[in-house]
């Protein structure tokens, strides 16, 4: 049994003009715990849904997802999940933030203050507590998200393209937090993309998507050894070997998306 | 990467740099001498026009002029007026106001932020919600004297249904568009249904709602001196109408000089607790003054 079963699922929406819009079809996909998935595709082609499957915000039209086992119908427990736009609150602080899972959670204020402020210290922000979200930079605040995931202890860690509106350094140092924070742990990842460096050199596995409606179109393995340098890994030929592998299978997926219009694959 | 933080503090770190501030800062305190100066020259203006016409071309007794509601506040507020001291009249409208105004509040939040979380009940209500807001509302003052008599209730009521309406609107509002990223994500976190409603619903109508309570003040006044107006045995409205009965025109503006008063009063205290309870918000515009 794997962490995250996913068989046959498939994700329709009602779109303005009254018809239907698939997402995402027939995506069938095992995530063992601790394994690090990412998924890439084309610019809109439905990659997120696949993680709203997972994390229970939406339930599948067809198919059935599965979670330790278990079908999931609402949340299902040990799920994080890292959104692509900020979802912090604005009105609180950095701690109140991070602190906010564990009290909603039901541990004593005190002791959820205490697990934040160790995150808060993990993910480099240590002395920034007191501040709001609008007094940070973009790089600040996904640290404060990635806190906030990750001190709920997420079995399962969702990730939504965390960095793409980062600029290339700041991702690269992101990337590089990511990988330490996760190797300390036993988190299954799904980590959703459209940039191919960024999931190569974070993955365990790269699945590669259509465009819209978005299937599973190939599955490839990235044998490289961890720990990553991140920076470094861009030049290593075995890098550049998985990329253009991958890229052979990618590329024509881009090519349909580009010409069928962002407008049409939103 | 680097931890910059936008705080809006410089460190002037050599003697240019604080010559330089020293002459912005010079700068703006003279921009700011200005601004109020023409203020200050423009009801100036205002006011000796009025009275230089008034007084060449119009008669005083249907106009009045800013002397004459000068002179009447003075006698109101030295001698009293012919229903009793100024002070008692101000107390017994500013005392309708605040009670409608909160009952209106309280009443407008709560169902406001109830029907915007409550899909169903809010589409069944729609088109009753939006009769009730199209009637004159002000009307209602009359029915209400017959229902609760002369007294100070039948003002706080119409107080109350002049406040409800805003408030409700822009609570509903707030409540319907909140984030569905946040709710999300808060889901994800482990909020349960009313940890959303008051981790995330109620603080993020909150700045949908303070800004209708700074109309929504003035909407209460309205209403309490509106009320006085049709009928009462105290209040600065009732100064308005035996005014208006003894051609007293000069009353008339000195009552509203007054209510007028009261407004920014209140608006200033409104606007203190908005700051205080938005001071998460980034500033609105910005204020940064080239160097």
């Amino acid at each position: 049994m794997s962490l995250v079963e996913l068989s046959h699922a498939t994700k329709r929406f009602l779109n303005s003009k009254g018809g239907t819009h698939t997402a995402v079809s027939d995506i069938t996909l095992d995530v063992e715990a601790g394994e690090f998935v990412a998924v890439v595709g084309p610019t809109g082609c439905g990659k997120s849904t696949t993680l709203s499957l997972v994390s229970g915000l939406e339930p599948p039209s067809e198919g059935t997802v599965r979670v330790s086992g278990r079908p999931v119908t609402g949340i299902p427990e040990g799920v994080g999940y890292m959104f692509q736009a900020d979802a912090m609150l604005p009105w609180r602080t950095v701690l109140a933030n991070v602190a906010a899972g564990p009290v909603w959670r039901g541990v004593p204020a005190e002791q959820a203050r205490a697990q934040a402020h160790d995150w808060i210290e993990r993910v480099g922000l240590g002395g920034f507590e007191g501040y709001y979200m609008h007094q940070l930079s973009g790089g600040m605040r996904k640290r404060v998200a990635l806190a906030q995931t990750l001190v709920t202890e997420p079995s399962i860690l969702l990730m939504d393209e965390p960095f793409s509106a980062l600029d290339v350094q700041t991702r690269a140092l992101m990337q590089t937090e990511l990988l330490d924070l996760w190797s300390g742990s036993r988190a299954a990842v799904i980590f959703v993309t459209h940039d191919l460096e960024e999931a190569i050199v974070l993955a365990d596995r790269v699945v590669v998507m259509t465009a819209s409606p978005a299937r599973i179109k190939d599955v490839f393995p990235v044998h490289l050894p961890r720990p990553r340098n991140v920076e470094e890994l861009r030049m290593d030929p075995d890098f550049v070997r998985t990329y253009s592998q991958i890229w052979s299978s990618l590329s024509s997926e881009v090519a349909i998306a580009r010409k069928t219009g962002v407008g049409n694959v939103a | 990467m680097s931890l910059d933080v936008s705080t809006p503090q410089q460190n002037p770190s050599s003697t240019a740099d604080a010559a330089a501030l020293a002459n912005v800062r010079a700068r703006v305190r003279r921009h700011r001498v200005t601004i109020y100066g023409l203020r200050a020259l423009l009801l100036v203006a205002v006011l000796a026009f009025w009275e230089a016409s008034v007084n060449l071309w119009f008669d005083p007794f249907f106009y009045s002029k800013p002397s004459l509601i000068w002179h009447k506040l003075v006698v109101w507020f030295s001698d009293g007026t012919a229903q009793g001291p100024i002070w008692q009249q101000i107390r017994y409208t500013l005392q309708e106001a605040v009670l409608g105004f909160i009952l209106g509040a309280i009443v407008g939040i709560l169902l406001g932020i109830l029907l915007g979380r409550a899909r169903l009940l809010a589409e069944v209500l729609q088109p009753y919600i939006q009769a009730a807001n199209a009637v004159p509302r002000i009307v209602l003052s009359a029915l209400f004297i017959i229902w609760f008599g002369l007294g100070m209730s039948s003002k706080v009521a119409t107080a109350f249904v002049l406040v409800f309406f805003p408030v409700f609107f822009n609570a509903f509002q707030g409540a319907r568009e909140v984030d569905r990223n946040l709710v999300n994500n808060a889901r994800i976190l482990g909020a349960s249904r009313s940890q959303v409603l008051r981790s995330i619903v109620v603080p993020s109508a909150t700045s949908w709602i303070l800004a209708s309570l700074h109309t929504a003040f003035g909407f209460a006044l309205i209403g309490a001196i509106v009320g006085e107006y049709a009928g009462a045995t105290h209040g600065v409205g009732l100064l308005i109408s035996t005014a208006q009965a003894s051609f007293d025109s000069a009353g008339i503006y000195a009552g509203m000089v007054i209510s007028t008063v009261l407004a920014l009063g209140a608006e200033l205290i409104l606007g203190l607790l908005e700051r205080r309870l938005l001071k998460w918000r980034p500033p609105a515009h910005n204020n940064a003054v080239p160097v």
